[in-house]
């Protein structure tokens, strides 16, 4: 049987379990959000990745009802939850900060949501032991937060938010100050918490490797904008412009001039090299400015003249090594300096390639995406 | 060398300002009253060397100690004290803490001005205050004028000369130190604790009592302490506001001292006073210790 896609964003039928319409967020006369639209959907695991004071904690504030939009709505399962005030909604948020009360033991924090719905003791005992377990604080139990390494009441925070298994759960950046280790093992705990109990997870992240893990979607913000949400690989292979390309991964951009013909466009972009060619679903007139963005791992490197559509030589610059893969920073005659990467299959000291060595660097035409801004 | 300096310095005044005069008194209440000036003997006698030394030294017992055990005024007096420094420290709490609490959620522009109005009355002698209770308590004073003028009531109302009086006297005139240390428990609370204690289910009624109360308990303790100590030894209130029938210990202190001119006894009063207040001092420091190492 084959397994349907998640993908409710592409079906017009389903209903949106957030939905922000036309939000605006002033903060006297500085716009933290701008005008933003919209559709988180139910059981999604939606990543908000963006620089530092774009909005992304505001974004989260207006969901738990912290901040009021100062104009248009949000929509939790259909109805505006305008007045509703942050008890009343069934949404946790895990802070950024994360607001653990010092007067409490690691145990009494996780425990206060539940006391405060009125659960029985041993309901109360079993859910936190959990919680505990699953983040690894047990032996911590009875230790203030003050007692606690950073990482350490990071994870009492985000136990906290867990602990009361909301509808809706808010995570601003939940595993930054944890080791690689063992926050992988907390991104697979949450994706796996996230599809036993269904909860729709919004994660805020600096870590776009954490991203393209966990996200259903993920959303790039600048300035208090919306600039391309989509799905991971989407977002990786078919960013909508340079900022996304950019921000998302490594990107080599060439800014040149294109010359389309089909959905074929050659980009003029340098007096004393060959044109660059590319495919492309939009339309560009005729000497239009575009970027050509290409990830360094679709750039190959030879010694000699490859067949692929877009070949360029040059001169290795720079080496950096990274243990499973290299990157090597290519001088082209020009001065461009174009990023190829290729996997270390090799050990190091067999290497095909060393510094100021003549190479040749090559994509296909459809490796590529062309971009207008 | 500066170190040894800075030690000693607040060490020289605790010794020439605290610990002498200290040991003054310890010396006349083992004392026997006498006619004399000064009215108690024995006097040290330093010119007659070593041998004086020691029949002063001989001279000295317990007796005035044993004597405030035998007359049930002065054990009265001390707990009669203790009543109303207790009951005024906690009316002073009851009125200190939604004023500091109001103080902390005022916008930032408001504070300034609000800490000042809260010290405000410091700039006028602390007699003058009192005084000007008694204007406004008296059966005449303009708190009886007003109720009398409104209608309220129809015959005038006696509060001063009776503990009522002492009571709004003491919480008025110690009512900053309560507000002070609670104002600065109140203001240094991260506001994005009450946010997630409403986040997890919390009404803003119960994030208070289960987030601010107890976060802000040193700064009450602090301010109890900060007003217990002063009102139990306290003399002027009770006498200016107090009756014949308000009984404190402080008040009895000035009666052996200056009316009865009896030194040796009212000096074993103030150190019976000062052994009791060594108690709340002790537990005052405790309490500023274990704040200070929860804010580490
Ligand atoms: N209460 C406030 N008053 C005024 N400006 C605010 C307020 N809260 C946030 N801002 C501003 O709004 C912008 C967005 O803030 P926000 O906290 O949402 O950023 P962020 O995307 O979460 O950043 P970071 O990644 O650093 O956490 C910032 O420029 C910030 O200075
Ligand atoms: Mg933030």
């Amino acid at each position: 049987m084959p397994q349907k896609v998640f993908a409710p964003w592409d079906d017009p039928q389903e209903k949106p379990l957030i939905q922000f319409k036309n939000v605006t967020k002033r903060f006297g006369s500085f716009t933290a959000i701008d005008n933003l639209n919209l559709d988180i959907f139910e059981r999604e695991f939606f990543a908000l990745l963006g620089p530092s004071g774009c909005g992304k904690t505001t974004l989260m504030r207006m969901l738990a009802g912290f901040e009021t939009p100062t104009e248009g709505t949000i929509q939790l399962s259909g109805k505006d939850i305008g007045g509703v005030p942050p008890n009343q909604r069934a949404v946790n948020m895990m802070f950024q900060s994360y607001a653990l009360f010092p007067h409490l033991s690691v145990w009494e924090n996780i425990a206060f949501g539940l006391k405060r719905e009125g659960k029985d003791k041993g309901a109360i005992e079993t859910r936190v032991s959990e919680m505990m377990r699953l983040t690894r604080l047990e032996k911590f139990r009875n230790r203030k937060p003050h007692q606690l390494s950073g990482g350490q009441r990071q994870r009492v925070a985000l136990a906290r938010s867990l602990a009361k298994a909301p509808k809706l759960l808010l995570l601003d950046e939940p595993l930054g100050a944890l080791d690689r280790k063992l926050r992988e093992e907390t991104q697979f705990e949450l994706m796996d918490i996230q599809e036993k109990t269904g909860t729709t997870f919004v994660i805020v992240t600096h870590d776009q490797e954490e991203a393209m893990t966990v996200a259903s979607r993920v959303a790039v913000m600048d300035e208090g904008k919306l600039v391309q949400v989509a799905t991971p690989d989407r977002i990786y292979e078919g960013p909508n412009s340079v900022y996304v390309a950019d921000f998302i991964g490594d990107v080599n951009i060439i800014e040149g001039r294109a010359h389309q013909t089909g959905d074929k466009v050659q980009v003029i972009w340098s007096e004393s090299e060959p044109p660059l060619m590319a495919t492309t679903q939009k339309n560009f007139s005729l000497d239009q400015k575009c970027y050509m963005a290409i990830r360094p791992e679709k750039v190959g490197i030879s010694a000699d003249r490859p067949t692929a559509a877009n070949a360029l030589k040059g001169k290795i610059l720079d080496i950096a090594y990274l243990g499973n893969i290299s990157t090597y920073h290519v001088e082209l005659p020009s001065g461009h300096v174009i990023k190829a990467q290729e996997a270390n299959t090799r050990r190091i000291a067999r290497r095909h390639f060393t510094w100021e060595d003549e190479v040749w660097i090559s994509w296909t035409d459809t490796a590529a995406v062309l971009l207008e801004q | 060398m500066r170190r040894l300096i800075l030690i000693a310095v607040p060490y020289l005044w605790l010794l020439a300002f605290f610990l002498v005069p200290f040991l003054i008194v310890l010396k006349i209440a083992l004392s026997d009253y006498n006619l004399s000036i000064p009215p108690y003997t024995p006097q040290l006698d330093l010119s007659a060397g070593w041998q004086g030394i020691k029949d002063f030294y001989d001279a000295l017992d317990f007796e005035n100690f044993t004597f405030l055990t035998s007359d049930d005024l002065y054990w009265k007096a001390y707990l009669s004290s203790l009543k109303i420094a207790v009951i005024s420290t906690f009316m002073t709490l009851l009125v200190g803490y939604p004023i500091a609490y109001g103080m902390a959620q005022a916008p930032d522009e408001w504070r300034p001005t609000l800490m000042m109005l809260v010290i405000l009355p410091f700039w006028t002698s602390f007699l003058i205050r009192v005084y000007s209770w008694m204007g406004i308590l008296s059966n005449e004073g303009l708190l009886n004028k007003f109720l009398l003028w409104t209608g309220v009531i129809d015959q005038p109302l006696i509060i001063l000369s009776t503990n009522t009086a002492v009571y709004i006297g003491i919480v008025y005139t110690y009512l900053p130190f309560m507000i002070l240390p609670i104002y600065a428990a109140l203001e240094k609370l991260d506001g994005s604790l009450l946010e997630a204690a409403e986040d997890l289910g919390c009404s803003r009624l119960s994030a208070f009592w289960l987030v601010t109360f107890p976060l802000s308990r040193s700064g009450m303790v602090a301010g109890c302490f900060l007003v217990f100590i002063p009102a139990l030894g306290e003399f002027v209130i009770p006498s200016l506001l107090g009756g014949s029938s308000t009984l404190m210990i402080g008040k009895v202190l000035w009666e052996e001292f200056f009316s009865n001119r009896d030194w040796p006894v009212a000096s074993a009063v103030a150190v019976v006073l000062l052994l009791i207040l060594v108690i709340p001092i002790v537990l005052f420091q405790r309490n500023q210790e274990r704040q200070q190492e929860a804010e580490r």
